[in-house]
């Protein structure tokens, strides 16, 4: 009887901090994008959809599929690096010490880490040298400044967000459960593609919107390691902040990427959360509409 | 299906320090239920293991219908298990999970329904066959890894302790299923266990198991009538274990002089000459017990005398603490049917007589003396 509901009254800190920080902002940046630009930076209150109609530029539709493509590239590449190291760590019986080893570049401000890339890449860097001391090349080779570069450098820094919640899915993976597939006939490959990864599927999804969605969002990477022609989403909208000091379109350009981030995501959230076809044709057959004979019928869609 | 006859031989395996299989040696027959008895840690599963292809041995041979299977992996070796965990795939259906193997191999659909389907009635579960196993009970679990082993149709079933996640009635139950299912199949069972009721009930035959070692291997009958160490004798069913010297022989019937009891004739198959240092087991129930003292020679019967100090009343049976005059111990059941008795209940501190046949206790070997035989050299 004394048990009152106190849940809203928990939740109020959570709500204000949310209100405050996270929907006030996004309601300015919504705003803004609808209004006129002000000579010299800002707004001026006067609605307008100048900004909007601008993102139909066919040189935003090109960085913006460009910003798509390097995104999907090196969440990829991010992801086949991740699963096999976090894999590893689950598996190994010094946890604490490679997960410790995973975490010792989050000490570096991230800008820095940027930076040594660029002492690694450089004309003068630590490849190049290294290259021309075996003998390989006899000139320096131009390794940043372009596409490579970003997606390489990109991998790197998020990295870590990929292995941490792949390791903690693996951790708890049942091990005894690969054996069993392999006992059952399955080989190494068909095992891990079977068994496991069905099994981590919830760290793979959360892995891929750790990567992808700041990917998307980059910025300081492909201005820093980038060239002319590695232009992200990200580095236009603070052009258009900083030099062109056009406001209203830095805003519609943000509401888009967090748009495509955001329906992304759960378009992506949807497509691995679906119930598979047994635990739909499960439900039928608990209303009595499915007999146990036809009840296989969704494993027979399964191989179709 | 056809069964395959499964020999290992000088099997050793560590695991750092630990040595968990010392120089095992066995071999199965074509067909037969083998079950692997020990306490945990005997090395029973390491062995079952070993057998898979999950673990390969430091030292010795695997081989199924005389074929040498050591280097095979676990894929290709005609063995499948049952897990202690079940190891159903969480993510996939009772239907899907029977199918796995099958999927593996490619089978085409049209077969690949027929075979499932008749897997999954062979354990009765035709009708879950849509549910994820997360809804099914601990024993429905078991009867889809049985299925799912079986389906490959292995010519050796590699149980590991299958009903240990059980309930008591459930378990009985299983057992006896498995029983079936092993008759209806034909194929080779290795039964890892570590519960002798289990092992002596639906066995062919018994390997046990201790500290990495077989000890006895033998009809459970042999293992249970006639156990060869006390460790046997202690670990499967109850027993009482005395020690004494061999003070003269006849035949088959040794006395043997027991420490705090007194003279005792005790059945001798083998070695015991006069003077050896020997343990005597003898069962339980096989003892009677009586309050008015039965009149008997020593050489047909074994009388000792003693006060109840603690009677423990179990429904089918009862069981008796004795203790003798000298002091020594010894555990008594008790049926109760009219038949049994026309003596009234037995009481706490009654004094009481417990009578024996020789025939009913065995001369074992003492574990403590590991490397010497049945009744030391004198």
């Amino acid at each position: 009887m004394r048990q009152r509901n106190f849940g809203p009254i928990y939740a109020l800190p959570q709500g204000l901090w949310l209100t405050v920080f996270f929907a006030a902002p996004l309601g300015i940046i919504v705003a803004y994008s609808f209004l006129a630009k002000g000579l010299y930076g800002g707004v001026v209150p006067q609605f307008s959809l100048a900004a909007w109609h601008t993102l139909g530029s066919p040189i935003l539709l090109s960085v913006a599929l460009r910003t798509l493509i390097v995104s999907i590239v090196a969440t990829a590449i991010t992801i086949l690096i991740a699963l096999p190291a976090g894999y590893s760590i689950a598996r190994s019986r010094n946890q604490p010490m490679r997960l410790f080893l995973i975490i010792v570049p989050f000490w570096t401000n991230f800008l820095v880490r940027v930076y040594a890339w660029i002492s690694i890449l450089g004309a003068e860097g630590f490849l190049n040298d290294l290259l021309r001391a075996i003998g390989i090349i006899d000139s320096p080779v131009q390794f940043l400044y372009n596409q490579t570069a970003v997606v390489v450098v990109l991998v790197y820094m998020y990295l870590p967000y990929a292995i941490l919640p792949l390791f903690s899915t693996i951790d708890k993976f049942d091990f005894t459960l690969l054996e069993a597939a392999r006992d059952l006939g399955a080989s190494k490959f068909d095992a891990i593609v079977r068994v496991l990864l069905p099994n981590i599927k919830g760290g793979i999804v959360t892995a891929v919107l750790f990567t992808f969605i700041p990917i998307f969002g980059a910025y300081a990477v492909p201005l820093l390691v980038g060239g002319k022609d590695s232009y992200m989403l990200g580095n236009i909208i603070a052009d258009q902040v900083t030099k062109t000091r056009n406001w209203p379109l830095a805003s519609s350009i943000s509401m888009a990427v967090t748009l495509i981030a955001a329906l992304g995501s759960l378009a992506f959230l949807w497509g691995s959360r679906r119930p598979s076809p047994a635990l739909v044709v499960d439900s039928a057959e608990d209303q009595g509409l499915v007999g146990p004979d036809t009840a296989n019928a969704g494993s027979r869609r399964g191989i179709s | 299906m056809i069964g395959s006859d499964v020999s290992v031989s000088g099997i050793t395996k560590s695991f750092g320090d630990f040595q968990a299989l010392k120089d095992v040696s066995l071999s199965i027959k074509k067909g037969e239920f083998f079950s692997l008895l020990g306490p945990s840690g005997c090395g029973k599963t390491t062995l079952l293991r070993v057998i898979a292809g999950f673990e390969e041995p430091d030292v010795g041979l695997v081989h199924l219908d005389g074929k040498d299977v050591t280097e095979l992996p676990p894929d290709k070796r005609g063995c499948n298990t049952v897990f202690q965990s079940y190891a159903l795939f969480p993510h996939l259906s009772v239907f899907e999970n029977v199918a796995f193997p099958l999927r593996i191999r490619k089978t085409p659909h049209r077969l690949l329904k027929d075979l499932v389907m008749r897997h999954l009635s062979l354990v009765q579960l035709e009708k879950h066959a849509s549910k994820k196993p997360s809804m099914l009970s601990g024993g429905q679990k078991q009867r889809v890894a049985i299925a799912r082993a079986l389906i490959n149709e292995p010519s050796v079933l590699l149980l590991d302790e299958p009903l240990s996640a059980l309930d008591a009635k459930l378990r009985q139950h299983m057992l006896v299923e498995l029983d079936s299912i092993h008759d209806k199949v034909g194929i080779t069972f290795i039964y890892v266990t570590h519960d002798q009721a289990e092992a002596l009930s639906v066995s062919d035959r018994i390997a046990v198991m201790d500290g990495g070692r077989v000890l006895q291997v033998g009809s459970p009958q042999d293992i249970y009538e006639n156990p060869r160490t006390d460790f046997v004798a202690r670990f499967i069913g109850d027993t009482n274990l005395f020690s004494g010297t061999v003070i003269e022989r006849e035949g088959e019937i040794a006395t043997v002089e027991v420490d705090r009891l007194g003279r005792l004739a005790v059945e001798a198959n083998g070695e015991a000459p006069v003077g050896a240092r020997v343990s005597v087991a003898v069962r339980p129930e096989k003892l009677h017990i009586s309050l008015s003292r039965p009149d008997s020679s020593l050489a047909e019967k074994n009388v000792v005398a003693g006060r109840v100090e603690e009677p423990i009343y179990s429904g089918f049976q009862s069981k008796y603490f004795v203790r003798t005059e000298g002091g020594a111990s010894l555990v008594v059941f008790r049926q109760h049917a009219q038949w049994s008795e026309g003596v009234p209940d037995i009481k706490w501190k009654d004094e009481v007589y417990l009578t024996w046949n020789p025939r009913d206790a065995v001369i074992v070997e003492s574990s403590h003396r590991e490397d010497e035989g049945p009744g030391s050299r004198p």
